[in-house]
Formats: C-alpha cells, structure tokens, sequence
C-alpha cells in the first residue's frame, strides 16, 4: 500500500470518530502548546535579559575595589590617578576610554515632592561610555567640572516624580542634600534593565560631587571606573591591562588583587545559563503534559483495535501481511499526534503572543521568541510520541490471527 | 500430485488445546477437489466443519498432514507467506458479508488488489468484478445503502478480483431470505461455469448442497463421506 493510501484511509477511519479523534488530538495539542509557549517564554525571558545586558554596551568592564578573595584586607581604594593611567595609550592599548564615578543615593527635593534617588558623579566620558543621550538641553562638560558647577542632569523617572512631566523642565532648580541645582538637561529613557530602573538617577559633575554630595575618606577616591574597551573582542585584553596598571600601582602582591574587574560578558554568560536551565525546566513541565497526551493516544488506539477486531481478520483473510495491519495502525496514531501537533503550534504561539501582550500592557517589555528550532522540536517530539504510543496497539492489531478475529463478536 | 487437482489433503489433523484438555477438531481427514469443481462440505456444528475450512481457506495451519493448493505445499509456511497464498489464490465469502462499513464498494473489492501490491489498473478491475456481478451501477453505494443480496454480491466481487485459484464460502445464503438466497447461488454457480474456478461451500443448508456436483461430509472430525 502506498503512503498516500495508507494516510487517506487513516483520516477516513479517523474521522469515523470525530468526538473522540478530537478529544484525543486535543490531549496533543495542550502537550505541544505547552512546551511551544513555555520555550518561548524561557527564550523571551533570555533575549530580554542578555539585550538589557548589551544595551549596556557588551564592550564595558567595571572596575571596583575589593579583591574577589574577602581574606584580602587593607585593599586600597580606586582613585583619580588610576582611572588617568588606564587611559595611557602605551600601558593600555586595548582601552579607548575611562569613567570615573561616584555613586551615592541622596535626597533630592522640588517643591514639595521629594525622593531619595542615586545620584552619579560623572565625567564627559561617561556619556560616550553609557551612550546617554537627551530629550533636551545639554551634557555636563570639562568646564563645568573646572567650575564645580552646580547642574544636574536628570533621569525620566525622577523627572516624572519631582514635575509630573518630562520636559520643559531644563532650568529648573532642584535641591540635592538641600543645595540647589540647575537643571542642564534631560536624559532620554533607557528603560529597565537588569540592575533596576536607569532611569532613576542624576548626573552631576565628579568635582562637584567630590567637593559636596559625596565625600570619601581619601582624596581621589572614586567608587567605580567604567571602562571602555576598542570593540566587544578587545574585553580580555582590556580587562588584563586594567589589570596589570592597577597591580603595579596598587603593589599588591600576585594572585592577591584588592580590585575586581568585572566584564559584561561575565554577566551575561551567568544570566545566559540561568534562563538556559529556566527553559530546560519549563520545557520540561510541558514535556509531560506531551507525554500524558501521548498514554491518550495509546489508550485510544488500544480501544480502536479492540473495536475492529473483526475488520482487521477480514483484512488479513484478504490477504493482509503483519506489516500492512501495523502501518494501518501507526498511520492512525501518527497522525493523530501529527494533526495535534500542528494545532498545538499554532495555539502554543498565539499563547506566547497574548504572554507578550499582557506583559506589554503591565508595562514590561517583554516578548516570548517562537523559535523554528522550538517548533521543529514539538513537531518532531510529537510525531514521535504518535509512534511510540502507537507501536502497542498497532502490534497487538497486527499479531491477531485471522481465524480468531473473524469469529470475534 | 496430479494437476487436475487444485485441492490436495492427506491425513490433516487439527488439535486445540482447551486449557489443559486436548480437544481434535480434525482426526485424519483426506480427500481431493478437482480444478473447476463444486463441492459443499457439510456436517453438524462440532464435526470440524468450521476448523477444515479454516485450513483450506489457509487462515488456519493444520497440526499434522499435508495440505497442496494449486500445486503449493502450505501446511507449514510462515504467517506472512500465509497471507500472501490467500491473497492469490482463495477469494472468501461470509454468511455475514464482511465489508467494510466505511468504504464504497468498488474500494472494497479494490482491498486484496491493494494487498496484492498492485498499483496502476486497480480501479478497472475492481469494475469489471463489479459488473461480473451485476452492480456496475452500484459501485460509489456505501454497504449500509445495499440491500443484503447486493452487499454479498459485493463480497463475491471481491472474492473474485484476483481470480483466485478456489473461491471458500461459509454458508453464502445464510444471512439472506430463500428468493435472494437462491440468486445468489445461481451467481456462484454461473461464475464457477463461466472462469472455471473451484468453488466450496460450507453449509448446512441441504438446498444448497444439491446443487453441488459432490458433498464432503464431516462428523467427529472425520470423513463421512467423500
């Protein structure tokens, strides 16, 4: 029998039972849309994170004080000098730019809405480094640094609770810990990433920060250095200059770092193995629920057999072979799980898509990826379990003899 | 063997084990059938009427003995061979007609074609099955539309289609009342007299065998008479 024949007579004995083809297709089809939607998620979930993490910039390295070894004590702090030497083109090629920082949460008042918020002193690299841009006004510049000047720049989150609005709030005067600031500008929107909000912050000059928000024990002391390495493969070699500078002027003895240099790429080969294995996990809840539609399809097709005891002695006093009778009967099943799997697909994506809406409309941004290896996958997976399950009854069909199954009432 | 005969048993032995108690159905059954011959086998239920035409029809494999039809020894071949024997060489009709619910008529007498692996000119033959037996005009009806005699015409189409070696049929007229019964025999018998194929019925209906040029009958799993 041809494959065509053997696929119309399937349907034709299938749609014989429509209530009950359909009750068993509909076990299939919770299965594979499950495991559709559930990937989608895992992967949704993944791509948001990691494109959080690169909008980053996947070529930045942190450094900050503190070696990765607590027993490390006396470490000393991070300061202005080193953030200079980093940016010697000759003891650290691989760097194009440094951004020294001072980070803080303060609180900072206008009118009377007030809030706490992290407040950065930066400097003009920090805008090439973290690719800010405005909505209006202008960046902090080397002049205001010299001056110490008294201006902020400030983030949409903040803007929305001091002024209920987003612009035309440039020349306004906040106070910060009390003294009053110039608004310079405004920072455009980054939305949420994997550290919080960025929207929540103001910029102020480094020197102004130094000299009035945030103090440290040491002169120069700076919390944190963002450094920019040439390009996204440039990172290692980068993070070994740092490295190298920092112990030279640190004189820490090897192996004994009082300084961490953290990369993007360390964070998102952690965060990428978290979601990975929150896939794995949610695949794999679906995966039974495919398996239990699966024992639907044997039962059924157990029932199907018993049923047409009769018409399989007639086909094989026909002339049937063994082979003829089991290919009858895994067509059936195949097809059953195939038809599931198809329909399982499509309900599965339109699940990932209402997912993608709902987070929308909660206000995440949040958007479940079908992938064709995730739908290859569930057709492949299921087409398989249609086999599987279906090799029982399909054998038991086969092995009947014919003399007992034409006398069978 | 002599080629004349299309049906040659020696000494067949057939024996079920019911639970622990071995129960002959067959003790030692031989006899002949002639190519073109009609022959009824008859015998009360229990006389192994139902087990002889098992074996001929090759649905069944005997215990012990020799079973030759159409110069094929197949008293032992394998399940699958089985098949492949009764797919050429035995055309069965049942009491009950057996066809499948589902199909058409002319799908149901394509089946042993299909088994048979044929692949072009299927459609054409199963017509010319159809019109031998007088429902050329019937062949798209669905069995559940058939009267019982046109439903066993269809299954003597089918029986037919491969032209079969001996066509086996279990009480043919059982299901049907006496008029149509006896159209159904004169369609037999007419198909036996126009393509001279051997035809055995199992009956117990003495109408029937009357017609037939000889009786085979069973009792206790032996021959009567021959």
């Amino acid at each position: 029998m041809s494959l065509t024949q053997a696929l119309l007579e399937a349907l034709e004995s299938l749609s014989g039972n429509k209530l009950r083809s359909g009750l068993t297709v509909l076990g299939i089809v919770i299965g594979v849309a499950a495991v559709i939607a559930m990937l989608a998620v895992g992967r949704g979930a993944e791509a948001s994170i990691t494109g959080s993490i690169s909008g980053i910039g996947t070529n930045l390295l942190f450094v900050f004080r503190g070696g990765q070894d607590r027993s490390i004590r006396n470490t000393r702090p991070i300061t202005l000098g080193d953030a200079e030497a980093l940016t010697d083109p000759f003891a650290a090629p691989s760097i194009v730019a440094v951004a020294p920082i001072l980070q803080a949460n303060r609180e900072v008042s206008y009118g009377g809405n007030r809030m706490m918020v992290e407040v950065d002193g930066i400097t003009p690299d920090y805008f090439d480094v973290r690719n800010y841009s405005l909505t209006e006004g202008e960046f902090i510049t080397q002049e205001h640094l010299l001056g110490r000047a008294s201006v902020a720049l400030i983030g949409p989150g903040v803007a929305d609770t001091l002024f209920d609005r987003r612009d035309g709030i440039v020349g306004e005067t906040i106070r910060i810990e009390g003294q009053p600031f110039r608004i310079l500008g405004a920072l455009a929107s980054k939305g949420g990433g994997a550290f919080g909000s960025e929207d929540n912050v103001i910029l102020v000059p480094f020197t102004t920060a130094q000299a009035r928000l945030i103090r440290r024990s040491t002169r120069d002391q700076v919390d944190l250095l963002l450094v920019q390495a040439v390009s996204g493969d440039a990172v290692p070699a980068a993070s070994e200059e740092i490295a190298q500078v920092l112990r030279q002027r640190h004189r820490t003895p090897v192996g004994a770092d009082d300084f961490t240099v953290f990369t993007q790429q360390d964070l998102l080969t952690t965060f990428q193995s978290i979601t990975g294995i929150l896939t794995i996990f949610l695949g794999g809840i679906a995966g039974i629920s495919l398996l239990v539609g699966g024992i639907g399809i044997m039962n059924i097709m157990l029932v199907s057999v018993t049923e047409r005891t009769r018409e399989i002695g007639l086909r094989k006093a026909l002339g049937a072979r063994k082979r003829d009778i089991l290919i009858q009967f895994l067509t059936e099943s195949s097809l059953l799980s195939l038809i599931g799997g198809i329909i399982g697909i499509l309900f599965g994506w339109l699940i990932s898509f209402a997912v993608g809406r709902i987070a929308a409309a909660s206000g995440t941004a949040f958007t479940p990826i079908v992938g064709a290896d995730a739908i290859a996958l569930a057709t492949i997976f299921s087409a398989a379990v249609g086999l599987f399950f279906g090799i029982y009854p399909a054998n038991r069909a086969a092995s009947l003899e014919p003399v007992e199954a034409l006398r069978y009432e | 063997m002599s080629m004349d005969n299309v049906i040659e048993a020696r000494n067949l032995r057939k024996i079920y084990m019911m639970g622990e108690v071995e129960v002959a159905a067959l003790r030692g059954v031989s006899f002949d059938i002639r190519r073109g011959e009609v022959v009824s086998i008859m015998g009360p239920s229990g006389s192994g009427k139902s087990t002889l035409m098992n074996t001929l029809g090759c649905l069944d494999r005997p215990t012990s003995g020799e079973y030759t039809l159409d110069g094929e020894a197949v008293a032992m071949l394998s399940d699958d061979q089985l098949a492949e024997i009764r797919n050429r060489k035995v055309g069965f009709v049942f009491q009950n007609f057996n066809l499948l619910s589902r199909q058409t008529a002319i799908t149901n007498v394509e089946l042993p074609l299909r088994y048979a692996g044929k692949t072009s000119g299927r459609r054409q033959q199963a017509m010319e099955a159809l019109r031998a037996v007088g429902l050329e005009d019937r062949m798209t009806h669905r069995p559940t539309e058939l009267s019982g005699g046109q439903q066993q015409r269809v299954a003597i189409a089918r029986a037919i289609v491969n032209d079969p070696a001996i066509i086996m049929a279990d009480e043919p007229t059982g299901n049907l009342d006496s008029k149509v019964g006896k159209e159904i025999m004169t369609l037999l018998l007419n198909l036996n007299r126009d393509s001279g194929t051997t035809l055995i019925i199992v009956t117990h209906d003495p109408a029937v065998a009357e017609q037939t040029q000889r009786v085979i009958r069973l009792r206790d799993g032996l021959l009567e008479a021959a």
